[in-house]
């Protein structure tokens, strides 16, 4: 498949407004803007685009259900809090090609009848950030922001908010409850921000991936959109593809391409003289998937029917040096520290789960704590506001369900069975 | 007293605590930050200034290092909200110190895909070159180390980020004795950045 929405980010300017306007920049919106915002929508409806944030829901869907007859003001958030781990694809579309994600903004704002977008992004891509400041300057000096937006005299502003460091904020009410300057923890649902978002108004919350897909759809059309993956699964994806491969990266392609292929032919296979032995198909949030299962479209439905998730898209492939305790330890370090604080399983399991963790990876587990991590993780997963209490659930749940005997060689022989010359990033483990 | 039945809910396994900032110096912005901020907080609606209050305390770290119980309170009557507020945004992320730091701060990613490319030994090698554990600050005043939860950019890992600003891609453990004597002579100029490779 030609790549999309990264065809021309390894083109020296792509980032300028300039370069942008001569590769077809703009020219979505010019289209969106001369349609009645409800076309809009049943255009992004046939197109089948999905939300490129994880959980995969249908983005026109998500527009139609945004209140339109509230008096109040509406708004779009746009996500760009790109923090699962494993995912690093909005770090690349923000810096590479700014002015798709503005386009795909302002057409989200057109399509709902909002007036403003406010892009929240992460407080660590401060790099990225200055560069989205210099070219939105430029976009408003262009007039393809701010008022009279490309003469139509429909006036849309696009606001940078800066955020601080918090994986939650990526969870759409914690956005919003972040964006209102508080701490990034979700909120009760109903009501959905559709109806009561940012400022209590109805608030449309899409993903970066998501919006930079607008301006294609727009142009192409939305039969072209679909065809381009299987069906309910349309539209260009970017694969995060990390860990232990040859040519780690961001690759776009197809829903149809297998994960067998993105990680073999894509990524270059994995490192010489190692084999593959876990994948990680959609950021840590998701089960592991064995190598056996890789044969697979990656796609929504497709990954989901396998046993896992296509999540955010970030794949993570380790070879046979990995210890899967450790991989475990290693996201559950992440997901307490990460817990918002706000829902008592997740604030309180996540910090048990991860000591359990850590004492049966240093050899001094029980077999007891095999039935504790699986009692605890289930106490957490599906008990919480939001999603972070399956994700973090999730570690040592599907470590547990592939990897059991490993757990089990910890806890007999009192040490990590792989051997210590393998520790990740010794130069022994280079060398294997 | 245990939410488990299974669990020894006692010393060690409680993890909550409240560390209260210290009070500091007399503290008010600058008048150029002033009108920066008043400009930032015009992006909002008008009785909605507390949404500014993570752009206030960025300035304050910008203008003090650090966040003190003064600048909270200025913060908090600069927003019209109350320090409580401030605090509890304060407290919640992780980009804000709440003591003195180093001139440098290096904070190594320590998530999946950086530790599968070995962040666990650049921070032991930083540790050992510093003589310095995670979370301290050199005799010099020079470097504080830290670990930081996934930086997103798995594909150049192990990733660095000094100072919430400036990366670092792809520091081996057999580099990081250079990265640190690199960065003691030309500060923020040693660091490669993070950026994709473009072609020329």
């Amino acid at each position: 498949m030609e790549p999309v929405l990264t065809k021309y980010v390894r083109e020296p300017n792509s980032f300028e407004l300039d370069f942008f306007l001569t590769h077809d920049g703009y020219q979505g919106l010019k289209k969106a803007l001369a349609m009645q915002p409800n076309d809009v929508i049943e255009m992004v409806k046939a197109s089948g685009l999905r939300g490129r944030g994880g959980a995969g829901f249908p983005t026109g869907m998500k527009w139609q259900f945004v209140d339109k007859k509230t008096p109040n003001p509406r708004y779009i958030a746009c996500n760009a809090d790109e923090s699962e781990p494993g995912t690093f694809k909005d770090h690349l579309l923000m810096e590479r090609n700014p002015h798709l994600m503005f386009e795909g903004c302002l057409i989200g704002c057109w399509a709902i009848g909002a007036k403003v977008a406010y892009i929240y992004i992460r407080g660590e891509f401060y790099h990225v950030q200055k560069i989205l400041e210099d070219q939105l300057a430029k976009a408003y000096a262009k007039g393809y922001a701010g008022k009279n937006v490309m003469g139509s005299g429909w006036d849309c502003d696009i606001v940078l908010h800066r955020g601080a460091g918090a994986y939650e904020a990526g969870e759409e009410t914690a956005l919003i409850e972040s964006l209102e300057g508080k701490r990034a923890q979700p909120r009760i649902k109903p009501p959905f921000p559709a109806v009561s978002g940012l400022y209590n108004c109805p608030t449309a919350v899409n993903n970066v991936e998501t919006l930079c897909n607008l301006p294609s759809i727009l142009t192409n059309g939305a039969e072209w959109f679909a065809r381009l993956g299987p069906e309910k699964n349309g539209g260009p994806k970017l694969f995060c593809i990390s860990g232990h491969v040859k040519k780690p990266g961001v690759y776009e392609a197809s829903m149809n391409t297998t994960l067998q292929d993105l990680i073999f032919n894509y990524a270059g296979g994995i490192r010489d003289g190692h084999r593959l032995k876990a994948v990680i198909p959609g950021g840590s949030s998701v089960p592991i998937l064995m190598p056996d299962q890789l044969d697979v479209p990656a796609s929504f439905d497709a990954v989901q029917k396998a046993g896992s998730m296509l999540g955010s898209a970030g794949i993570i492939a380790m070879d046979e040096t990995t210890c899967m305790v450790w991989v475990a330890k290693n996201l559950m370090h992440f997901y307490a520290h990460e817990s918002c604080g706000k829902c008592t399983p997740c604030r309180e399991g996540g910090d048990w789960l991860y000591k359990i963790l850590d004492r049966i990876e240093r050899g001094e587990g029980e077999v007891r704590d095999l039935d504790l991590l699986t009692s605890v993780s289930n106490n957490i997963a599906g008990k919480t506001l939001c999603a972070f209490g399956d994700a973090a659930a999730t570690p040592p749940l599907t470590t547990l369900k592939n990897f059991r005997a490993e757990y089990e060689a910890h806890i007999r022989e009192g040490r990590c069975p792989i051997p210590a010359d393998w520790r990740a990033g010794t130069a022994l483990a280079a060398a294997h | 007293m245990s939410f488990h039945p299974l669990m020894p809910y006692g010393e060690g396994w409680h993890k909550s605590d409240r560390i209260v900032a210290a009070e500091g110096q007399p503290f008010a912005f600058t008048p150029d930050r002033v009108r920066q901020l008043e400009e930032i907080c015009g992006k909002y609606p008008p009785d909605r200034r507390k949404s500014a209050v993570l752009a206030a305390l960025y300035f304050v770290q910008e203008q003090q290092g650090y966040l003190t119980a003064n600048a909270m309170r200025h913060v908090a009557e600069f927003l019209r909200i109350t320090p409580a507020e401030v605090e509890d945004v304060a407290t919640y992320y992780v980009m804000f110190y709440r003591a003195p730091v180093g001139r440098y701060v290096l904070q190594v990613c320590r998530t999946l895909s950086c530790a599968l490319g070995g962040a666990e030994r650049v921070v032991e090698a930083l540790s050992e070159k510093l003589g310095i554990k995670v979370g301290e600050t050199d005799a010099s005043g020079m470097f504080t180390l830290m670990e930081f939860e996934c930086l997103g950019a798995c594909d150049r890992a192990p990733v660095v980020m000094v100072n919430n600003e400036y990366w670092h891609e792809r520091l081996t453990p057999e580099n990081c004795s250079k990265f640190v004597d690199d960065i003691k002579v030309r500060g923020e100029a040693a660091l490669s950045g993070c950026y994709l490779k473009v072609e020329n």
